[in-house]
């Protein structure tokens, strides 16, 4: 689904990933370690085309990043749901409208789909929240509703960049509980983490693989995290 | 007309959510609003100036262009010879339908303003008049001149010509200024809205990121700037042609004496130019605001 063949990223003349050698498969469950910037979320961006590799190649279900139009590029991202670290919202629009926005704007907004979004709202535990304005959120709440708008339209792969980073313990395993479910329904999912705990309990219920960088490459992490 | 059905059909139809996928913009909306209006004023006025020139234009062009005058300068001995045999040359001039001698009477009329009604122009030696009426194209003045400096040298031709020319020539350009103003207007129409949509999109660059994160197309993207704007174009325009049209409305018409432009006032089916102008409006709106779309949303990354 999204393969990585001697991908390297290099800005302001540094070379900040390096040979990176990866191919992620359908309904595996990834983390991506790394100390504080390592390139993590550098590397989720060329998985979400949002950077183009400055050598080598990115594929995103068979497609080379490279030959692919900005109309392209809007079609993958339909196929791959993320959740960003800052969330990303539309502040004027309700955590209802936000989390609807991909269903809006890929001309899926039915009726059907509303039912589905409202029993989305449930499964995030955000249904009272639905009518409120994204800076009237908090980080706990902002992490759900980013999750729920990265799954709405029923993504094959879901990327998480520190999913957990504002969130207290109870709110990370909750997150991270409804991450394992997604996996469980066969959805691919990469998360980019440093929180040993929580890759330690996901390892603990899931066949999770750890990626990590380390000297600008990236290697695969042994077990004894 | 499919297309423009299609254009309607986009600006027109109701798409609440990618109306509001575009943060409310304040003021920038109501001046945007008003400089259509204020350019749809603009225009109105330049069209019914290019109207009223053109008519302008046709009256001169028509008044007189049918007749001409013969004047007759000769010695009291000479000057019943010679006004008879420029009637026996009109006679056989083609494109002369009919011709007389004014009378004494119609000449003191004529002489009045300066002279006074008392005047004896029975005992004057004042030159003849001979009104020709002419019947078409096959007229020709020069012709006729030619032919009357060689058998009747004190008559002198008037085709109308030397006075109506300038006048008509004048008319037309008065015509083609109110046509270049519309140019002018539209230019700087279509300016304004390119630079404010430009603006626009640029100060909502974090909205198009979120925007083309979740997968959105950029016609999508452009689409919900381009709505907004043409609507902004057409609503200014409805109001400034509404207002110019009334201020027209209660300009002097060409019968009232007070006309001094010989009425501005739009009359009969040009009145329909002036309903397309808001439909117009929406359109510059609509491509204006999908060229500047799409670039700008080329340079961002």
């Amino acid at each position: 689904m999204i393969e990585l063949d001697q991908a390297a990223y290099s800005y302001g003349g540094g070379e900040l990933l390096s040979d990176m050698t990866l191919s992620i498969a359908k309904g595996s469950f990834y983390f991506l370690t790394g100390p504080s910037g390592a390139g993590k979320t550098t590397l989720l961006k060329m998985c979400y085309a949002d950077l183009v590799p400055t050598a080598g190649n990115v594929r995103l279900f068979g497609q080379n990043l490279r030959n692919m139009t900005r109309d392209d590029i809007a079609t993958v991202r339909r196929r791959i749901g993320v959740v960003h670290q800052d969330c990303q919202f539309l502040d004027h629009l309700s955590v209802l409208e936000n989390i609807a926005l991909p269903l809006v704007v890929s001309g899926q907004d039915k009726l059907a789909d509303r039912a589905n979004l409202k029993e989305l709202l449930a499964w995030v535990g955000l249904s009272k929240r639905a009518n409120a304005l994204p800076p009237e959120l908090s980080g706990g709440e902002r992490q759900r509703a980013a999750l729920a708008r990265a799954i709405i339209l029923s993504p094959d792969v879901i990327l998480a960049d520190e999913p957990t980073g504002n969130v207290d313990w109870d709110m990370s395993q909750r997150l991270l509980q409804l991450l394992i479910e997604l996996n469980k329904m066969g959805k691919t999912i990469l998360i980019a983490s440093h929180d040993l705990g929580l890759i330690r309990t996901a390892k603990s219920q899931v066949q999770a693989r750890v990626l990590r960088i380390y000297n600008r490459r990236i290697q695969l992490a042994g077990a004894n995290l | 007309m499919t297309s423009l059905a299609v254009l309607l059909r986009q600006v027109f139809s109701s798409d609440g959510h990618r109306d509001r996928v575009v943060p409310p913009t304040g003021y920038t909306s109501i001046l945007t609003t008003a400089t259509s209006g204020i350019m749809a004023f603009l225009t109105v006025f330049a069209l019914a100036l290019s109207f009223a020139a053109d008519r302008l234009g046709e009256r001169w062009s028509d008044a007189l262009s049918d007749s001409a005058t013969i004047r007759i300068s000769a010695s009291a001995q000479e000057q019943d010879a010679q006004v008879e045999r420029v009637m026996e040359i009109l006679t056989t001039t083609q494109g002369v339908k009919s011709a007389r001698v004014l009378s004494d009477e119609e000449q003191r009329m004529i002489l009045a303003p300066w002279f006074g009604t008392d005047l004896p122009i029975e005992r004057l030696n004042i030159p003849r008049v001979i009104d020709v009426t002419l019947n078409g194209e096959d007229f020709s003045a020069k012709g006729l001149a030619l032919r009357l400096r060689a058998e009747a040298p004190a008559a002198m031709l008037d085709d109308h010509g030397r006075w109506r020319m300038p006048l008509v020539k004048a008319a037309n350009r008065l015509k083609v200024l109110g046509w270049v103003s519309m140019i002018l207007i539209v230019v700087a129409l279509v300016s304004m809205i390119t630079l404010a949509a430009r603006a626009a999109l640029s100060a909502n660059a974090q909205v198009i990121r979120v925007l083309r994160l979740i997968g959105a197309q950029d016609s999508y993207i452009a689409t919900a700037f381009v709505r907004r704007f043409s609507v902004r174009a057409f609503v200014g325009a409805v109001v400034g042609t509404v207002f110019a049209s009334l201020v027209l409305f209660l300009l002097p018409s060409a019968e009232d004496p007070a006309g001094i432009l010989t009425g501005l006032r739009i009359q009969g089916v040009e009145w329909l130019w002036i309903l397309v102008l808001p439909l117009f409006s929406m359109c510059i709106g609509f491509f204006a605001t999908r060229r500047a779309a799409l670039i700008v949303l080329g340079e961002l990354t």
